[in-house]
């Protein structure tokens, strides 16, 4: 077998073998027992002091949600004016200019959410400031926002009954000291060793050996690909992101990125399930992701290592596989299997272009980040997983006659109205919002915007189309990988992403809480021979069904127009 | 409601500090021990730096070993690919004029050996490598514009090949920039 593959099953495997305890050490850690990294504790007394926080004090879901969005709000508030004002603020070594109000708008939600969606470029865009002060610092507090409202709905099914879910606060700073910052620690030496920059030094010059008088822009990076890995945010601090020499210089570092992204989306399935105390429900709902990420991995693997048949055509040599827009020394085989991780997983990070990617490569994309559970982002991804999971609940429930259970709570019209109010608005979102883009491409081309419409486009055609329809998706699923070519960086792609990546990221934080809250509180009823078990197979494959006929029905149209329709086209 | 909007005030100022300052600067003074001080290791040719070892550099004399096509121009100012999908008429011509620019500088070149890596432009534009395959292409046209032995050149490129990790994991390449610094040294 080549290198390259095993390089792949080496990763995925180390990449289980540290998930899977770290999920068992979460479990510990949001349950409050005893665990190694306790010395941590003076600090997070400090913190909570100094915030005036009492962590016994206890919340229900909706005070859960209340203390979730204020903080929320408040970074984008404190975001948006450091974003405008960075040319006037200090740490500017480079004399980067403020950014426009619609791109300030974009770049703030983008990273409240753990998005990460980028309509600037990292060399020119930012300010060291910026970068650190509000782009690294919301990578930290986005992926612990997610981590925190997932451990709310732990505490739900901790216990038969309860309305008291714990203190949020206590779960959101113990999600950046017990699990974030230290891993940021490690995987920030890691990349320091291997030639990722991390000092404050602004832009160097110097001659290159054939003369050329080159810039080259160096920062503080390691710090951030650290934790914009660790917390799936993806936003990366060179323009290129991961497939930079600096974000990413080896094999080696390649590898541990793609670990970085994996572990925590893994680790919170298996403290799930160590946490409620149904560790089988956990390994279903684990065994159902791992397949479903494999279904998309394989073939996008194969489109990319059998390369472009348009070069194939011309005569040359494609042993190694597609090559445009990736790096040689990462080489398409870890391309490709970064490109379905950092979809599912909703990280966004790339370290190959998928603007350049196989037209069938493109369609396992988009449809990763459509579907958005499976592992998806840090903690957020149960949360959309468990929606899905409601959803098979009422179904499997109407198929065999009975009123839908899920862990003994009664599952009813209001908590299946939220699931479905939560599952049609991905699809209205993409959709929707790709429709009105194509409207305005086609029809008002000539609008005098920053990049005008009718140059949009890097590509012609379907692959034009899939342009759009991948910058919707990403925004919706919080992933925020590009096809880079779109032109993005005016006030139509900056307003319409912003508004789709905040009800994207908190509609779906604030539905799988509320029904958890919901279920909660209500009587509950011991198992018995009429229940429907949630952790046997033939559930995980309903499941599993539920997903798949969902994401199809809603996207199989646009799919067709876009990726599908070009790989017929090159067919011929 | 109040008390969310100080707590999370105090929060937000505390944590600043903690992942912002002492995280960033921890970071960047553990940095300074390693290679090129957490700036980006430099490479130095009597005494003057002609380049960053991760860097990748624009090469298009005869005389020197070629990277790949680089969408901007090696400038390490910014970095970017060229998002050019796979069918897209313009990028299929640019490809086919890169295949002809290989082929005229490199006589006796057949079009089916010329790896993809050498005709397609990378993911940043500052990719220092390129594969086996596309360094053995060039050695004739190298060796022949410096007058050395073909055996010679060969065993330079041998030497500048980066094998798999651990001799196991990833692809092999040739880092263009080292072996052309090795070739100039000789």
């Amino acid at each position: 077998m080549n290198t390259e593959l095993i390089g792949i099953i080496a990763t995925f495997l180390l990449t289980l073998l540290i998930a899977i305890p770290l999920g068992k050490y979460l479990a510990k850690v949001f349950a409050g027992e005893k665990v190694w990294t306790d010395f941590l504790k003076p600090l997070e007394r400090g913190i909570f002091k100094l915030s005036g926080i009492n962590i016994k004090e206890q919340m229900d879901w909706k005070q859960q949600l209340k203390a979730l969005l204020t903080i929320n709000i408040l970074w984008l508030f404190y975001g948006f004016f450091v974003l405008i004002f960075q040319d006037k603020l200090p740490f500017n070594p480079d004399a980067n200019p403020g950014m426009s109000p619609d791109l300030a708008f974009n770049t703030i939600i983008s990273f409240v959410a753990n998005c990460n969606l980028q309509h600037y470029s990292g060399e020119s865009g930012v300010s060291y400031l910026t970068q650190q002060f509000v782009l690294m610092f919301l990578q930290f507090v986005s992926a612990a926002t997610g981590i925190a409202a997932a451990v709310v709905l732990f505490k739900a099914f901790r216990d038969k009954t309860a309305t008291q879910l714990g203190n949020f606060w206590e779960y959101f700073v113990k999600s950046i000291t017990r699990l974030l910052l230290p891993l940021s620690v490690v995987v920030a030496l890691i990349l320091t060793f291997n030639g990722t920059p991390a000092s404050y030094e602004g832009k160097d010059q110097f001659i290159s050996m054939q003369g050329d008088t080159v810039h080259v822009s160096r920062g503080p990076a390691a710090q951030m690909i650290a934790i914009k890995h660790l917390g799936t945010n993806g936003g990366g601090y060179f323009g290129a992101n991961s497939s930079h020499p600096f974000e990413n210089p080896s094999y080696l570092t390649n590898m541990v990125e793609m670990m970085a992204q994996t572990i925590i989306p893994l680790a919170m399935v298996i403290a799930f399930g160590y946490f409620i105390r149904r560790k089988k429900l956990a390994w279903m709902i684990f065994g159902v992701m791992t397949i479903g990420m494999f279904m998309l991995m394989i073939p996008t693997l194969s489109s990319e290592l059998d390369g472009n048949s348009a070069l194939a055509k011309m005569g040359i040599s494609q042993t190694t596989g597609a090559m445009e827009g990736k790096e040689m020394r990462i080489g398409p085989a870890a391309t490709a299997y970064w490109s379905t991780l950092t979809t599912v997983i909703s990280t966004g990070s790339v370290n190959g272009m998928h603007d350049s990617t196989m037209p069938l490569t493109g369609l396992w994309q988009l449809l990763s980040m459509m579907i958005n559970a499976f592992y998806g982002g840090c903690g957020v991804g149960l949360l959309n997983y468990f929606i899905y999971l409601i959803i098979a609940v009422f179904i499997s429930g109407l198929m065999v006659g009975r009123t839908p259970e899920f862990l003994g709570h009664k599952v009813e019209a209001r908590e299946i109205k939220i699931a479905a109010i939560i599952t049609l608005l991905s699809p209205f979102l993409i959709l929707a919002g790709t429709a009105v883009a194509s409207y305005i491409f086609t029809n008002h081309g000539d609008a005098a915007w920053a990049v005008q419409p009718k140059n949009w486009l890097n590509n012609p055609n379907f692959h034009g189309f899939s342009e759009m329809l991948y910058e919707m998706t990403s925004s919706n699923a919080n992933n925020g990988s590009g096809f880079e070519g779109l032109g993005d960086n005016n006030i139509f792609w900056n307003l319409s992403t912003g508004i789709v990546i905040f009800l994207g990221r908190f509609l779906p934080i604030i539905g799988p809480v509320a029904i958890a809250g919901l279920l909660a509180k209500k009587k509950f009823i011991p198992e018995s021979a009429g229940t429907l078990k949630t952790d046997t197979l033939t559930f995980s494959l309903m499941t599993f069904a539920v997903i798949i006929v969902l994401n199809a029905l809603s996207y199989f149209p646009a799919l067709a127009l876009g990726p599908l329709a070009e790989y017929f086209t090159m067919l011929k | 409601m109040k008390k969310y909007i100080i707590q999370s005030i105090r929060l937000t100022l505390v944590l600043i500090v903690l992942l912002c300052i002492i995280y960033p600067i921890s970071i960047a003074l553990a940095g300074k021990l390693s290679k090129g001080n957490g700036g980006g290791e430099k490479i130095t040719k009597n005494g003057k730096t002609v380049g960053y070892a991760l860097l990748g550099q624009s090469f298009n004399k005869p005389e020197y070993f070629w990277g790949r096509p680089s969408v901007v121009s090696y400038n390490a100012a910014g970095s970017a690919g060229s998002n050019k999908g796979p069918s897209n008429p313009d990028y299929l011509k640019e490809v086919s004029s890169r295949i002809d620019t290989l082929l005229k500088y490199n006589p006796g070149l057949k079009k089916s050996e010329i790896p993809a890596d050498m005709v397609t432009a990378s993911g940043s534009g500052l990719d220092p490598n390129i594969s086996e395959q596309g360094a053995a292409i060039q050695i004739a046209r190298v060796a022949k514009a410096r007058k050395l032995d073909e055996k010679k050149v060969k065993e330079l490129v041998a030497i500048n090949t980066l094998k798999p990790l651990m001799g196991l994991f990833g692809p092999s390449s040739v880092n263009v920039l080292k072996l052309n610094l090795a070739l100039d040294n000789l």
